[in-house]
């Protein structure tokens, strides 16, 4: 009998921990309740205010249940169109200019200059916030949508870019050497061995993007950058929880609809 | 293969006719679409406003260089009330994702017919809408501050961990599963031995990827009221404190490049 086998006998069998080396893992649950602890002392919550207000979030959510659609009909439907408009505009222009630099930024296409460039740019606009980009263009282009499409374009490119350069870099090379091999030009050899083989990944990107950009524009009216937010906002700080549950059960709907329509162009490009 | 005869020999093209007649509708269609959205950005827009950009891109720039440095020591408690929001917004998120999730997986729910479609409307729901606009309904209703902010963050991560968690499930290898079951486990305990330890280390992923998420999305709660750094924010913007704007801004890089970091590092380790 083996000595591993002896050595396990008779003992009554325990889970293997998450963690195996017992230092670390004691060392990460006593830093978690030192954290907590921390935490929890700073934090405040006025449990009295909050007491108060679970009045008004039932009424909110009851509010969900007879949600107003039409006394502010007009407001709704121009703020969601608005919302649409710059969420189709912004994004056929972020994934037009982010084609070229998702290009740029794969390594096996591009030389390293290039690559510097587009992948800083790729950081610049993944690092900052939709919102905060929204408060400067808003500041520099003044109120309305064109601030908003802009906001929503620059962060396509930064999402769209960086995950097309990842899949151009783990492509099949062979394909494109093939290509290559047969004399044809950079763009050619582009159009013909690199883009079949991203395609379907671009077009699921650029759905789920599509998406993501609807829900972001919902949040943009909130400074003044176009769209839905800025009638939600009123609606919220009227207190017309009706109205608020209306704008956001279209939302959601719009959300959904979108989801199903990516799953279906999804898989029928792959 | 669609070929095209040309002086008695025959292309290679890529399309049939019919096939690049149906190509190029729809690229026209789409151009179409674009004409008339952007017609309407457009009509909405002040373009005195838009000719004027550079200059004032450059006026702000030359008021928020260089930043306030001194500003930093009043930034410690609103980063400290960030990390917090992030941080136990997370945690609570994934304590209301964990049931959700298994009640959304097909091969752990109790019933595909009724409980599996609310799991998935929870899941939507809370996905759908940004926490900003979470944050903006629960201060109305418990009132501004750092606790409305983890409320919000919470309320919003449930969809994200929620789904990622129950698509773990579900390509989890039923195998294991059945062999704790023959050993006469019960229901609770084919939970624990059979099914946690596959999901763990993708649900030791999520959380992580959805802290780093969190981190980004509770700098600007402030803007709304919801504590921390944005609320720093939002009132050097209302004073026009360019030089704390910019400060502010970097503060902001910084920490989301650390939680990337982080979050990559921990990752990284896990899978």
């Amino acid at each position: 009998m083996s000595t591993e086998l002896e050595a396990i006998l008779g003992k009554t069998w325990r889970r293997p921990p998450f963690v195996t080396n017992p230092m670390l893992r004691w060392g990460l649950l006593s830093a978690f309740c030192a954290y907590m602890v921390a935490a929890y002392m700073t934090i405040e919550i006025n449990w009295s205010r909050v007491y108060e207000g679970l009045d008004r979030g039932g009424q909110f959510i009851l509010a969900f249940m007879t949600p107003d659609f039409v006394s502010r009909a007009s407001d709704i439907w121009s703020g969601l169109l608005e919302s649409i408009i710059i969420t189709v505009a912004a994004s056929v222009v972020g994934i037009l200019i982010s084609i070229p630099i998702g290009l740029g930024a794969a390594r096996n296409i591009a030389p390293l200059p290039v690559y510097m460039i587009c992948r800083g740019i790729v950081a610049i606009s993944r690092a900052l916030q939709e919102i905060i980009v929204a408060i400067l263009l808003v500041a520099i282009f003044g109120f309305g949508p064109l601030a908003g499409f802009l906001t929503l374009s620059f962060a396509t490119i930064g999402f769209l870019s960086k995950l097309l350069a990842e899949d151009i870099e783990s492509m099949d090379r062979s394909q494109a050497e093939a290509v290559r091999a047969s004399g044809a030009r950079w763009a050619q050899w582009i159009n013909y061995g690199v883009q079949p083989q991203v395609m379907p990944r671009l077009v699921g990107l650029s759905i789920y993007r599509l998406d993501i950009n609807f829900r972001e524009s919902a949040i943009l009216g909130l400074v003044g950058a176009g769209g839905i937010g800025a009638t939600l906002n009123t609606a919220f700080d009227r207190y017309e929880y009706d109205t608020a549950a209306a704008i956001l059960i279209l939302i959601i709907v719009i959300v959904m609809a979108l989801e199903y329509i990516s799953g279906i162009v999804r898989a029928r490009v792959q | 293969m669609p070929v095209k005869h040309q002086n008695g020999t025959d292309i290679w093209r890529r399309r049939t006719t019919k096939q690049s007649v149906a190509h190029s509708a729809m690229w026209l269609t789409g151009l179409a679409i674009f004409a008339v959205c952007w017609q309407q950005i457009s009509n909405a827009t002040t373009w005195f406003f838009v000719w004027d950009a550079p200059r004032i891109a450059s006026d702000i720039w030359t008021r928020a260089t260089p930043p306030r440095w001194e500003y930093i020591s009043q930034l410690g408690r609103p980063i400290w009330d960030t990390l917090n929001i992030a941080t136990l917004g997370t945690l609570i998120s994934l304590c209301l994702a964990v049931p959700v999730a298994f009640l959304a997986a097909s091969n752990t729910t109790p019933s595909r017919l009724f409980i599996r479609p609310i799991a998935l409307l929870i899941i939507v729901a809370t996905r759908s809408i940004n926490s900003l606009i979470w944050a903006l309904l629960l201060i109305a209703i418990i009132g501004p501050g750092v606790f409305a902010g983890v409320v919000a963050i919470a309320i919003r991560s449930i969809g994200f961990c929620a789904k990622l968690l129950y698509e773990a499930i579900e390509e989890i290898d039923a195998v294991q599963v059945e062999a704790i079951t023959a050993t006469g486990a019960s229901r609770w305990q084919v939970m624990a031995y059979g099914i946690v330890p596959q999901i763990m280390p993708a649900f030791a992923g999520i959380a992580v990827f959805r802290w780093d998420i969190n981190i980004r999305e509770s700098t600007v709660l402030g803007l709304v009221g919801a504590g921390g750094i944005g609320l720093q924010l939002s009132s050097s913007l209302n004073v026009l404190a360019w030089p704390q704007v910019s400060l502010i801004l970097l503060v902001i890089l910084v920490a989301v490049v650390i939680s990337e970091w982080v979050s990559a590092k921990v990752r990284g380790a896990i899978i």
